[in-house]
């Protein structure tokens, strides 16, 4: 049945097999290393203050592991903010970026197989890759940056039980209204400040028999949460930002009277005839239009009015003027009078899962003012939440609009809500429900059947 | 990866050495188990823990930390949506394996020794070489909706066809139709479309291996082309059809990739593998991820039952 081992034709086959796996594994050795020179000591072109890293020893030819999802493009301006950092302390940092970071950054962690630092998006999440165990708790000197440059409420989203893991890196707006400021200014449109102008101002457009809004939720197998912005905006605006805190925390149920009006409001546009969907359909063409096809209608001049957050503008294709004079700019979502300012937003905080000095160091500049305008810099499309930021360092005319926002002493910011839930309703059943409510299910059945899939303890 | 490499290495050595060490009566026996020891063992870390581990944390809540019993199964049987799911799930067994069988069958035999055989062959084998994903992503723009209104351009294929025949655009993918599950069965097309080549290399195979003296015979009896392939081919080829209705069967079962890049499972036309990975990746929810896996389980059993029973009948 089987050869006879003992002959001596197997031994020199067992010779050759073990010497050939011998041979391919320092092959294997040898390729790894390629990539191991960097360090150029020359840190005087970096621009920035060396000294503030000496604290944390001398990290020359160590390596920091960075997890996100962050991708091309934007992942260019990212790495290009890191180089001061690098050419000071000689740290490398690999960067890693991934589409699909959200799902699998929570594989690795439970595996035991996690990076040194991950840029993550939601609180939720945050909290989850910290049940996991595998997390590190911020380093003094990042707590004390986080409370030097951010608000407290940014701080509270890093927290977990009462400690602090991460600092918050960008952020976003997303209470904006995209327009063209050409239709408006051709067509005599004012920009709402309040809710009740904002529909005045969308019968006024649906009278000359175009629609007003365009709106698209798809997003893959992520599909509906646009309609969660919708919602969530809708809470701070009707309930305020104390109800809106009790309503994510779950102190209030999902199906209360007060979500249940932010639905309805929100239905008074998206799932009304007359507004929706500009060039796209009828209602139920919101769920099959992908979230960044949806506000290229008002180019198209077939819609004039889109809600997306401040990020939708790297959708537009290039060439478009996004200006307060040109093709495209935003509004900021009224609030219910002129004098209220509830902002919806989202943002990314940079978890540890490691403690070693190069991280720490790393850690601490991502904190810093210092890294926030160097990112401001060298990028376009992006924000930070860091009192810091100089407003004059954003090129591009929105993020200069969201950190106005962000930075004005009346906002009552509040951190994305479902990105706040525990999954099975922030990333799920929120999702789910809200691509069937804009399919045809009333509102009630909808709220109760989030409520239900609430995790119960 | 030295290491592990290295490892391997040695775990070789030692079974080598030790197989070149045994002596006696039945050496032949030993030899044989020791060289299928590292097999039983691969096979028991990577397939067997993890079976019987997804069934036992099946019986627990999302976080994997409380028993809950069989409240999962529970939920699989009794909640709206997963009865959606398993019903989704039947439609597609129901439908896929017997339509690409049947097309593929029908296809083999109409071009079996025609003259563009291995042209014709490869256009319909061709979506094989094509992933599911990108299968999902080009259908998804055969049945792409825009708008009836003036200046909006169809770049749905189907929908411009509707156009040009006078209709009106149909959002196609949202569209359940009630009892029809009109998108379930859209996707179902998409993935009958990648496994007929399937099908069809297959049975073409197994025709051509009919002996050329039967068909002959036949032929000298004056037997019709529908007696041919009533009498003759059908029976001859019996058990490759069922081992290609089966296998398209498992396959169907375990559909993902299609569901999840067309419609994401939205629009009521999740399957239970999809929902898998929603309830553990998107949901969270560790417990009834793992019922759903082990629903999947007991699904594809007795098809494999009756696969290897009709192999060894035949045998």
């Amino acid at each position: 049945m089987f050869g006879h081992s003992g002959s001596s034709r197997s031994r020199v086959a067992l010779a050759g097999a073990l010497s050939a796996g011998l041979i391919f594994s320092l092959a294997a050795c040898g390729g790894d290393k390629s990539d191991d020179t960097s360090g150029s000591t020359d840190t005087s072109a970096s621009g920035i203050d060396c000294a503030q890293f000496t604290q944390f020893g001398d990290l020359k030819g160590k390596t920091v592991s960075v997890y996100t999802g962050i991708v091309t493009p934007e992942d260019t301006p990212q790495k290009k903010s890191y180089e001061p950092f690098e050419k000071c302390t000689g740290v490398t940092i690999k960067y890693e970026g991934d589409k699909s970071f959200e799902t699998q950054i929570l594989v690795r962690a439970k595996a035991g197989n996690p990076p040194d630092l991950a840029y993550v998006p939601q609180p939720g999440l945050l909290q989850q890759l910290v049940a996991t165990g595998k997390a590190v708790e911020a380093p003094k000197e990042v707590a004390d940056n986080t409370d030097k440059w951010f608000g407290k409420d940014w701080k509270a989203y890093g927290t977990v039980d009462g400690k602090f893991y991460a600092a918050p890196l960008g952020a976003n707006v997303k209470s904006l209204v995209w327009y063209s400021p050409k239709e408006f200014t051709e067509k005599g449109y004012t920009v709402p400040t309040t809710l009740d102008e904002l529909k005045t101002l969308s019968d006024k457009i649906a009278a000359t028999g175009s629609k007003p809004w365009c709106a698209g939720i798809g997003s893959g197998d992520a599909t509906g949460w646009p309609v969660t912005d919708w919602v969530e905006d809708f809470m701070l605006r009707l309930n305020g930002v104390d109800a809106y805190d009790k309503w994510v925390k779950h102190e209030t149920p999902f199906n209360s009277p007060e979500d249940i009006a932010a639905w309805d409001a929100v239905g008074s546009y998206l799932k009304n005839d007359k507004y929706v969907n500009g060039g796209l359909g009828d209602i139920k063409s919101i769920a099959s239009t992908t979230f960044q096809d949806a506000g290229l209608q008002i180019l198209e001049g077939t819609c004039s009015l889109h809600r997306q957050a401040s990020f939708y503008a790297a959708n537009f294709p290039k060439g478009t003027k996004i200006a307060e004079d040109g093709d495209i700019y935003a509004f900021y979502l009224p609030g219910k009078d002129a004098s209220s300012k509830p902002v919806l937003g989202g943002g990314e905080f940079v978890l540890a899962f490691a403690d070693r000095p190069e991280v720490k160091a790393f850690q601490y500049f991502l904190s810093t003012d210092t890294w926030a305008n160097l990112k401001a810099k060298a990028s376009s499309g992006w924000v930070s939440a860091n009192k810091g930021l100089k407003i004059e360092n954003l090129t591009n005319p929105i993020d200069a609009l969201s950190a106005k926002i962000l930075q004005d002493p009346n906002a009552q910011f509040r951190f994305d809500g479902s990105d706040q839930m525990p999954a099975a309703v922030g990333s799920n059943a929120f999702w789910k429900q809200a691509t069937a409510w804009i399919t045809g299910q009333d509102t009630q059945t909808t709220v109760n059947n989030i409520e239900a899939a609430w995790p119960k303890k | 990866m030295l290491a592990a490499l290295l490892l391997f290495a040695a775990v070789m050595g030692v079974i080598l050495f030790f197989a070149s060490r045994v002596r006696g009566k039945r050496a032949d026996n030993w030899v044989g188990y020791l060289y299928l020891l590292p097999v039983v063992l691969l096979l028991a870390v990577g397939l067997v823990y993890p079976g019987l581990r997804t069934v036992y944390e099946s019986f627990f809540d999302a976080q994997g930390s409380s028993f809950i019993g069989v409240d999962n199964y529970k939920t699989i049987l009794t909640d709206k949506d997963q009865l959606q799911v398993l019903g989704n799930t039947i439609i597609w067994v129901l439908l896929v394996p017997p339509f690409a069988t049947g097309i593929g069958l029908i296809y083999a035999i109409l071009v079996d020794k025609s003259r563009f055989e291995s042209l014709a062959k490869a256009l319909v084998f061709l979506p094989m070489a094509i992933s599911m994903v990108a299968a999902g992503v080009i259908w998804k723009f055969v049945y792409e909706y825009r708008v009836d209104q003036p200046n909006v351009k169809q770049i749905g294929l189907l929908n411009q066809i509707f156009v040009w025949l006078g209709g009106k655009p149909v959002n196609l993918l949202i569209t359940d139709g009630g009892v029809w599950h009109l998108n379930t069965l859209l996707l179902i097309v998409v993935f009958i479309w990648i496994q007929c080549g399937f099908a069809m290399t297959i049975l073409s195979a197994a025709i051509k291996a009919i002996p050329d003296e039967i068909i002959e015979a036949a032929r000298l009896d004056g037997v019709n082309p529908w007696s041919m392939f009533f009498k003759i081919t059908l029976p001859s080829v019996r058990t490759t059809i069922v081992v290609v209705l089966t296998t398209l069967a498992i396959g169907t079962l375990k559909v993902f990739d299609v569901v999840r890049t067309m419609t994401g499972g939205n629009f009521k036309t999740s399957v239970i593998a999809n929902e898998f990975y929603s309830q553990l990746i998107r949901a969270d929810n560790q417990g009834l991820a793992a019922a759903l896996a082990v629903v999947l389980f007991i699904l594809v059993i007795p098809i494999i039952v009756y696969n290897i029973r009709q192999v060894r009948q035949e045998a």
